[in-house]
C-alpha cells in the first residue's frame, strides 16, 4: 500500500496535524511532536522576537518543519517584511501569511493576502495563506503561487468548529491544492469531520493549549485526524452524501 | 459622596504664586474654558466624544435589576446594554459568576499568558496644575530631567534585568520635555527593548507620526475622568485642562500610525461606574472606526502622593475594581487589560488569573533611580515620584511568581514593521 502523504513545497508530510501558534509553550510543542506526531509547527515571528526565548528553535526537533507566520501584519507589505525577517532568522522558506486588519475578530483580509502571496511566491517562499473561505480568493491564491490554502473553520480561538463547513467543502472540491483547515477547531471530533470532508490537514492550537491534560488532548487529535482521513479514503462519507444509490431509481427507464 | 482634600500649599511658594494658586482653586471664573482648544492644538473631525458622553450622561446604573445582570451573563455576546448592567450595583452579588465568565473570555483570547513591562519616567517637570497628581507644578518635589546619557544608562539597567517592553513617561511639559527629546528617548529605547510605548502629554497627529518613526508604537493617555464638569475642577491650569484635545489623543495617535492605544480613567476622582462605562465605550467606538488598531485598558485608582498622604480612591475598593475589570473583559474580550503597581501584590496575583493580561514589574515612578532600586546603589540625585506604588516586586520576582501561579510570562509578542 502506498504511504498516505501530502506535499508542500516539494516536501512530503505524513502527519496531517499541524500545530498552530495562538498560544504556545514548551509543553505544548513537546506534546504536539510526541503525542500528536506533528511534522509542522507554526511560530509567530513576533512572539519569537524575544531575547529570553532565543533558544526556542532548539526545542524543535530537526525533522519538524518550521512554519513562521506573519501575525501582526496589517497589510501585504508588512507581511512581506515579516516573512523576510523570518527567513533571515533561520526559520527556513516556509511561511504562513496572516494579515488581519481587525483586532476584534482577527479575520484575515483576503485581498491583501493574495498580494502578499504573489510577492513571496516569486521570492521562492513556500507560501501557505490563511484565508476566509471564499472561492474567488482561493483561486486567486492558487494563481498567485500558493503551496496550499488555509481556510478558517470559524473565528480564531473560538473553538466553534466547522462553522464555514459548506464553503470549505467548495474549496476542497474546486481547488487543486492541499486545503488545510485552520482556526476554530475546538474538538477532536471537529478535526475528524474536516478530514472526512477531504481536507489535507488540520491546524489547531487553542483546543490543545487550553486542555486540562495537554499531552492527552494532543493524542486525541492525532487519533481523530487519522480516523477522519481513513474515512475519507474509504469513500464512505462522500458516497452517502453525494453518490447515486445502486438501484438508479430515476434513470432505470433508459435502455442501452 | 465623600471627597478627597487635594489642595496643599508649599511654604516655598511666594505670596504672589500662592495667591494665583488659591484663585484657581476657589474662583472658577479665574480658570480658562476647558472645552476650548488652545493655540497649536489640532482639531480632528470626530463624533466619538459625543457618542461616549451621550451614553455616559444617560447611564442610570440604579435602574438595572438582577434580571438584567442574569441576562447579560447568559448572552453569548455582550451588548452595550449588557455591559451597563454588569457595571451596575445590581451586578455586585454576581461577582463570582462575572469572574468565571471573564476568566473564560481571557483564556479564549490570551490563553494563560501574562505580559510583563516596566515604566521609565525620564522627566517629572510639569506645566499643569492637576490637584491629585504628585507632579503638579505647585507641588514641592525634586524635579529632574534625564539627559540622553542618563536615559541610556537607565535603559541598560532595566534591559539587563531581562525586561523587553518599556513604557516611557514624562511629566507634561512641552518646554522641558519636547517632542524631539522624547523622540530621542524612543530611538534609544528601540536599541534596548523590543517594544516601546509612550505615556506623555497629548500631541498632534504629525508629532505622533514622528514618535512612531522614532520607534514607539503604543500610546496611552488617561482621560482621568470623563465627567467634564468634574474634570474642570481638578485640572485647574495648563494644556491638560483642555478636555476634548485630551479625549481625541488616541484617535490622533492611530492616525499618526501608532499600532496600539491605551485608555483609562483614574478611579476615585468621580463616579467610577460612569467613568468605567465611558472608558470602555471610548475603546468600543474607536475600534469600530479603526478596527485594525490594538486597544488596551487600565484601571488605576487614586494613590497618595508626596506632600499629601491622605489621597485615596474613596468608594472604589478592591471589590468594585474587580467588578469593573470583569465587566471590561466580558464586554471587550479582545482588549489588553493592564493592572499597575498601584495595586497590591495580593490583588494583582488574583486578577491576572481572571481578567488582566499585563502587569508592570520592577517599577519606579521616580526619575533616574533604577540603578539604586535594582542594584542597591545610592543615588542622591534622583527626581521625586509621581505616586506611591503598592507592589514593589522586581522583574525576576514577578516572573517567578507568575510562573508559580501557573501563568506563562511573556516578555514580547510584537515586531516593529
Amino acid at each position: 500500500m502506498n504511504k498516505d502523504t501530502f506535499t508542500l513545497g516539494g516536501k512530503e508530510f505524513s502527519s496531517r496535524f499541524i500545530l498552530g501558534s495562538g498560544k504556545y509553550s514548551m509543553e505544548l510543542i513537546k506534546a504536539a511532536v510526541e503525542n500528536a506526531g506533528a511534522e509542522i509547527i507554526t511560530l509567530a515571528v513576533r512572539r519569537t522576537n524575544t531575547k529570553k526565548n532565543e533558544s526556542i528553535l532548539d526545542y524543535i526537533p530537526e525533522h519538524v518543519t518550521l512554519l513562521p507566520n506573519t501575525s501582526g501584519a496589517r497589510d501585504a507589505s508588512e507581511a512581506v517584511r515579516i516573512a523576510r525577517m523570518a527567513r533571515e532568522l533561520g526559520c527556513g522558506n516556509f511561511v504562513k501569511i496572516e494579515i488581519m486588519r481587525d483586532s476584534k475578530y482577527l479575520l484575515p483580509d483576503n485581498a491583501e493576502t493574495v498580494k502578499a502571496t504573489e510577492i513571496l511566491a516569486k521570492e521562492d517562499f513556500v507560501v501557505l495563506p490563511y484565508m476566509f473561505p471564499d472561492l474567488y480568493a482561493a483561486r486567486a491564491l492558487q494563481d498567485a503561487g500558493a503551496a496550499a490554502v488555509m481556510p478558517l473553520a470559524s473565528p480564531i480561538g473560538s473553538n466553534k468548529g466547522l462553522a464555514a463547513k459548506e464553503f470549505i467543502q467548495i474549496l476542497i472540491d474546486e481547488i487543486d491544492l492541499p486545503i488545510i483547515v485552520d482556526a476554530g477547531i475546538g474538538r477532536p471530533s471537529q478535526a475528524c469531520e474536516a478530514m472526512e470532508m477531504g481536507a489535507a490537514a488540520v491546524m489547531a492550537n487553542t483546543a490543545i493549549a487550553t486542555a486540562g491534560d495537554i499531552p492527552a488532548m494532543a493524542g486525541a487529535f492525532k487519533n481523530a485526524i487519522e480516523a477522519g482521513r481513513a474515512a475519507y479514503l474509504s469513500g464512505l462519507g462522500r458516497v452517502l452524501e453525494r453518490g447515486a444509490s445502486a438501484s438508479d431509481p430515476l434513470t432505470g427507464f433508459l435502455r442501452d | 459622596m465623600a471627597e478627597n482634600q487635594f489642595f496643599v500649599d508649599s511654604d516655598k511658594l511666594s505670596e504672589k504664586v500662592l495667591a494665583k494658586k488659591h484663585r484657581l482653586e476657589q474662583d472658577p471664573s479665574s480658570r480658562t474654558n476647558h472645552m476650548e482648544y488652545m493655540e497649536g492644538m489640532e482639531r480632528i473631525d470626530s463624533d466619538i466624544m459625543s457618542r461616549v458622553l451621550g451614553q455616559m450622561d444617560s447611564y442610570d446604573y440604579e435602574s438595572y435589576t438582577d434580571a438584567d445582570v442574569r441576562r447579560a451573563l447568559s448572552d453569548e455576546t455582550c451588548s452595550v446594554e449588557d455591559f451597563k448592567a454588569l457595571l451596575s450595583p445590581a451586578a455586585v452579588p454576581h461577582l463570582e459568576e462575572m469572574a468565571q465568565r471573564a476568566k473564560a473570555e481571557t483564556s479564549k483570547h490570551f490563553g494563560n499568558t501574562v505580559y510583563l513591562f516596566t515604566p521609565l519616567y525620564i522627566a517629572n517637570y510639569c506645566e499643569n496644575y492637576c490637584a491629585y497628581c504628585g507632579f503638579n507644578c505647585y507641588n514641592d518635589i525634586i524635579r529632574k530631567k534625564l539627559n540622553s546619557g542618563e536615559i541610556e544608562h537607565e535603559m541598560k539597567v532595566i534591559a539587563d534585568s531581562g525586561m523587553e517592553e518599556i513604557l516611557i513617561l514624562t511629566g507634561e511639559s512641552r518646554s522641558m520635555s519636547s517632542v524631539e527629546y522624547i523622540g530621542e528617548a524612543c530611538k534609544l529605547a528601540a536599541k534596548y527593548f523590543r517594544n516601546v510605548g509612550l505615556e506623555i502629554y497629548p500631541v498632534n497627529t504629525d508629532e505622533y507620526r514622528y514618535l512612531h518613526e522614532c520607534g514607539a508604537d503604543y500610546v496611552t493617555v488617561f482621560q482621568e475622568t470623563y465627567n467634564s464638569d468634574k474634570y474642570e475642577t481638578l485640572h485647574l491650569m495648563g494644556h491638560k485642562r483642555v478636555y476634548p484635545y485630551r479625549f481625541e489623543a488616541q484617535e490622533r495617535a492611530i492616525r499618526g500610525g501608532m499600532r496600539g492605544v491605551g485608555f483609562s480613567a483614574l478611579l476615585g476622582l468621580s463616579d467610577f461606574r460612569k467613568d468605567a462605562l465611558a472608558s470602555a465605550l471610548h475603546v468600543y467606538y474607536l475600534q469600530r472606526k479603526y478596527p485594525h488598531a490594538e486597544y488596551s485598558l487600565s484601571c488605576p485608582r487614586l494613590r497618595p502622593i508626596i506632600n499629601n498622604d491622605k489621597i485615596n480612591p474613596l468608594d472604589v475598593h478592591e471589590r468594585e475594581l474587580c467588578q469593573v475589570l470583569c465587566a471590561y473583559r466580558i464586554f471587550l474580550p479582545y482588549v489588553g487589560i493592564t493592572v499597575s503597581s498601584r495595586e497590591s501584590e495580593h490583588f494583582r496575583d488574583g486578577i491576572v488569573k481572571v481578567a488582566a493580561t499585563k502587569i508592570s514589574a520592577g517599577v519606579s515612578t521616580g526619575i533616574g533611580d533604577h540603578e539604586s532600586k535594582y542594584e542597591g546603589k545610592e543615588d542622591a540625585e534622583a527626581g521625586d515620584e509621581q505616586f506611591e506604588i503598592s507592589d514593589g516586586r522586581s522583574f525576576g520576582q514577578m516572573y517567578a511568581d507568575m510562573s508559580d501561579e501557573g501563568l506563562q510570562p511573556v516578555l514580547n509578542d510584537y515586531v516593529y514593521v
